[in-house]
């Protein structure tokens, strides 16, 4: 039992160096290619396709946070944990993605009177 | 023998209930960070004659600030297994080690924030910086809860030691931090990192 105790131990203390130097990796990476842009390397990404790489970054070290250091996935059935965390992806997704698209079309849709257009494109209003 | 056994299987399931009920909260927590980013992207651009985050920003220093909450997050994990192994000293250690990072983190945030302000970027200047102080000042806040709890917690181990009911309370307390250094991640490349560029 104890023995047993400790290999456990040992496992995921393993887990969360594995999960440390991934999303350390990950940040370092990240900041490395911003730096790069910024300036004005000899060897950057354009910002369009910087942008969605950024994103592609901040997406796997959630999933590294979430498997090796809130240990989702790894409870026992029925797995309630998951379910609600599934729920909460889902009510951001219509949160987020519904504002953004709701406040796209507003802007388009509200096009500013003539004398009011330079508020919008050069005061930033 | 029975007996206590019995009362070992009930206690189990109790913290697993707790643990659950802790995690529907952090989950809720999401939904509260979301809409504050969902806000910021759409008052990034707010920014009424003033200064815009391009302008702002010094990534080098919020990198610091992020190594420091990460390290702290992983320590806070290590701490949990030591509490799991009744090594009493070790969790103590652990628990300083991630509130010292954790202060860390604060007093640099706090210090980036003092500098905006004092140069007339306040949250009162522009939609964007109103956005930007709320959803960053909102972890920033999470993370103040967090230190407390934090040394309520070392008052605790070192009090009555590592006893089942210690050992769930610490592993809430990892939960939250880890919760919040997630958290950290978005804001790092969402506010930072997207917005120097």
């Amino acid at each position: 039992m104890e023995h047993y105790k400790k290999a456990q131990l040992k496992k995921h203390a393993i887990g969360y160096v594995i999960g440390f130097v991934l999303s350390l990796i990950i940040t370092l990476v990240a900041f490395w290619m911003v730096y790069a842009h910024t300036h004005g390397a000899q060897f950057s990404f354009p910002s369009n396709v910087l942008i969605p790489m950024l994103g592609i970054l901040a997406f796997s070290q959630f999933v590294v946070q979430l498997v090796y250091f809130l240990h989702l996935g790894t409870e026992q059935k029925p797995r309630w944990k998951l379910v609600v965390f599934w729920f909460m992806v889902i009510v951001v997704l219509i949160v987020v993605v519904g504002s953004l698209w709701i406040m796209q079309n507003l802007n388009y849709n509200m096009m500013p009177a003539p004398e009011n257009m330079n508020l919008q494109t050069q005061k930033g209003l | 023998m029975n007996k206590t056994k019995e009362a070992l299987a009930r206690r189990i399931v109790s913290d697993d209930k707790v643990t659950f009920g802790f995690w529907i909260y952090l989950m809720t927590d999401c939904l509260i960070f979301a809409s504050l980013f969902a806000v910021y992207v759409v008052q990034r651009s707010a920014t009424a004659g003033g200064p815009s985050s391009n302008e702002l920003f010094d990534l080098p220093f919020v990198l610091v600030e992020t190594l420091l909450l990460l390290t702290s997050s992983f320590i806070c994990g290590l701490m949990v297994l030591a509490a799991q192994a009744h090594r009493k000293n070790l969790v103590i250690i652990g628990l300083i080690a991630t509130g010292l990072l954790g202060a860390g983190f604060l007093a640099m945030e706090l210090t980036e924030f003092s500098h905006l302000i004092s140069e007339g970027y306040g949250w009162q200047r522009s939609g964007f910086l109103t956005a930007f102080f709320t959803l960053v000042a909102t972890h920033g806040l999470h993370i103040s809860v967090g230190m407390l709890w934090l040394f309520v917690m070392i008052y605790r181990v070192s009090r009555v030691g590592i006893t089942p009911a210690t050992l769930r309370k610490l592993t809430l307390f990892s939960l939250f931090w880890h919760f919040l250094d997630v958290i950290w991640i978005f804001i790092f490349t969402i506010v930072y990192m997207i917005g120097v560029l």
